[in-house]
């Protein structure tokens, strides 16, 4: 107790060097909890909207499917199992089918990826329902960046251009029937939703699909044969990737902010024991060991950290609440690269990111603060009441 | 006297048949004029697109509709890449990687160098009578050559175009427009022949204007620079490690 009084007299007496070193290490505080409350943020959301919009709980694909590659979808269909039927039937699964085809919007050419599905499923976000429509063209919804790219309105017509399943070409009219908004640019990009059994028609197929979405809960979870089933963690494997490449780039700036303030403590501390040479004469003098010295000095550095906590609280509460409120805004066209990303990222921090940085500060602090104070350990007190010793 | 009536009949319908051979006797002829057992034929295509025209120059070596190995040669960006296609299936060589790249039969159905053209539309060399079933509809004048008018209906349900119309040479035998339609009859594609000559005996389109008929593009030029016909090509042209020589 003694050593923390006496610790914090000391820190408060080097006024602005003291106030520069918690300013610099309340920095890394907020750094590190924004930097990872924004990835966390976007981890949940872009999570949540993939299974909302995307997977649901699951997906069963046919054993030739490969989204990476185009070419596989010609042989990537195969009739919906009986068993899978009385799930669908029962809103458990929802088939998708998937071809290539070709648009021709203003009598541009645009190659875009058909997928027929069941207007009437209640598993994805999609709106479907309003595929329910009657009429010659084949009715279609798009996302909002597939109507930018292609310039198609609710109500145009566009021409589309097929295979069917024996790789002769057909072609008919569309009609944008809705656009619809997500942060899931996989549903959205190139891609053309039309109703199920039209796509089945138009391939010239019977009751087959591509892939089978579970529903997120009480989904369908038996065995298909010919059909390989892949879990959420799976299909969102590739967020999780992302996340954790973006959080290298947050912990190295993370890493440069504490190498900076590291740095301020362990000069600060140094200078400390080199000037305060006859104080620690005097301390030795007086019957304090040297360990209870070392540990005095090294109780002044971790407080650094301890007051830099305080000062982050100070500023850091109310910049990070607002933030968490507000959220923040992510630059025109960053989705278009296949990332799910909201338009605003709304940052979400727990407890832990709060706690562990604090622990992950301090003992940091106090390892730097220990390492000069060491010396201390071999002084001799006559010598460094004289000032004789460094 | 009635039956002076039906000698005159079938006098006339007799000298009529020989005048318009039917549909399928056009067929035989343009399939006799333009089905070879090989060929080496060095070619310059044009590809016009919205932000101006590219031209490839290749030489290719083709034998039937399963064989073909093509070099391009100009221009210098696109030099030294080959392609191989045996039966359904395509190897592509780029010097830049210097790797050759296996592709499933499906890219034939992909467009050949970013042209209107598919790998399939490209190397098509088996006999229409095969594939379609012809109904002679009428003539009409095209490039101010007399031509027979075909409606061709596919014979199997795996064609890439289910029907077909094209303008024949009555002279000639030789198709100098042709519409492809989809199963719909929504027109596809057309391509049309501005320039022939005679090689063997054989009349061979020499320039060719595909267009994607759904496209508001202006097509691509395919024109034949020299042709060889039923030339002996050694089969290790035919080889993957002919890519990389």
């Amino acid at each position: 107790m003694l050593a923390v009084k006496l610790a914090l007299r000391n820190l408060m007496g080097a006024r602005l060097r003291t106030g520069l070193n918690i300013f610099v290490l309340s920095l890394s505080f907020i750094v590190i909890i924004w930097n990872k409350g924004l990835l966390n943020g976007w981890d949940q959301q872009a999570r949540r909207d993939t299974i909302e919009w995307e997977i649901g709980g699951g997906q069963y694909w046919q054993e030739n499917y490969d989204p990476y590659d185009s070419f596989t979808l010609e042989t990537s269909h195969a009739p919906i199992p009986e068993a899978a039927r009385t799930a669908v039937r029962q809103g458990e699964l929802t088939p998708v089918l998937i071809t290539q085809a070709t648009i021709y919007p203003q009598g541009r050419l645009q190659n875009v990826i058909l997928k027929g599905i069941d207007p009437d499923q209640r598993i994805l976000k999609l709106p479907t329902a309003v595929l329910n429509r009657q009429g010659t063209d084949i009715p279609v919804i798009i996302g909002k960046r597939m109507a930018e790219d292609s310039k198609l309105k609710v109500g145009d017509r566009v021409m589309v251009r097929w295979r069917d399943a024996n790789g002769t070409f057909d072609a008919a009219d569309a009609v944008v029937v809705d656009i619809f908004k997500t942060n899931v640019s996989m549903i959205d990009v190139g891609v053309f939703w039309v109703p199920l059994a039209t796509l089945q028609s138009m391939m010239q197929i019977g009751n087959e699909a591509t892939l089978l979405v579970t529903a997120p809960e009480k989904g369908f979870d038996d065995t298909l044969p010919g059909w390989v089933f892949k879990d959420q963690e799976f299909l969102l494997r590739d967020i999780t990737e992302m996340i954790a490449m973006k959080s290298i780039g947050g912990k190295i700036f993370f890493l440069i902010l504490m190498s900076l303030a590291m740095l301020a403590i362990f000069d600060t501390q140094v200078l400390s024991i080199f000037r305060r040479q006859r104080e620690i004469g005097t301390h030795i003098a007086l019957g304090m060991t040297r360990r209870q010295v070392v540990g005095l000095f090294t109780v002044e550095g971790a407080l650094h950290s301890v007051l830099a906590a305080v000062l982050a609280a100070l500023y850091g509460i109310p910049l990070l609440g607002y933030q968490a409120t507000t959220g923040l805004s992510m630059p025109a066209g960053t989705d278009d690269y296949g990332l799910t990303i909201a338009d605003t990222i709304f940052p979400e921090y727990s407890l832990g990111l709060v706690v562990t940085t604090t622990l992950i500060v301090l003992v940091t602090t106090t390892i730097v603060s220990y390492l000069p104070a060491r010396k201390i350990a071999k002084m001799e007190p006559t010598d460094a009441i004289r000032g004789k010793i460094l | 006297m009635k039956s002076i009536g039906w000698m005159i009949v079938l006098f006339i319908s007799g000298i009529l048949r020989g005048q318009n051979p039917d549909g399928t006797e056009i067929l035989k002829r343009i399939d006799e004029n333009q089905v070879t057992r090989n060929q080496v034929v060095v070619s310059t295509m044009t590809i016009h697109g919205r932000r101006g025209s590219r031209t490839l120059k290749a030489k290719s070596w083709i034998v039937g509709d399963e064989k073909s190995f093509s070099e391009y040669l100009a221009p210098p960006r696109d030099a030294g890449t080959k392609m191989l296609k045996l039966g359904d299936e395509l190897w592509l060589y780029t010097p830049a990687s210097d790797r050759s790249i296996k592709i499933a039969g499906h890219m034939l159905r992909q467009s050949l160098m970013g042209s209107d053209l598919s790998y399939e539309d490209m190397l098509e060399n088996s006999r229409l009578s095969d594939r379609y079933s012809p109904e002679l509809i009428g003539s009409e004048m095209v490039h101010g050559r007399d031509c027979w008018i075909l409606n061709l209906t596919g014979k199997e349900n795996d064609l890439p175009y289910a029907a077909r119309k094209i303008w024949v040479d009555k002279e000639r035998w030789i198709v100098l427009k042709e519409n492809r339609y989809a199963k719909s009859g929504r027109l596809l594609k057309q391509t049309d022949v501005t320039d022939v000559f005679q090689v063997d005996g054989r009349w061979i389109p020499r320039t060719i204007l595909f267009k994607d008929a759904l496209s508001k593009g202006k097509g691509t030029e395919f024109h034949i620079d020299s042709l060889e016909l039923d030339v002996d090509i050694p089969s290790a042209v035919f080889s993957k490690a002919a890519l990389r020589r």
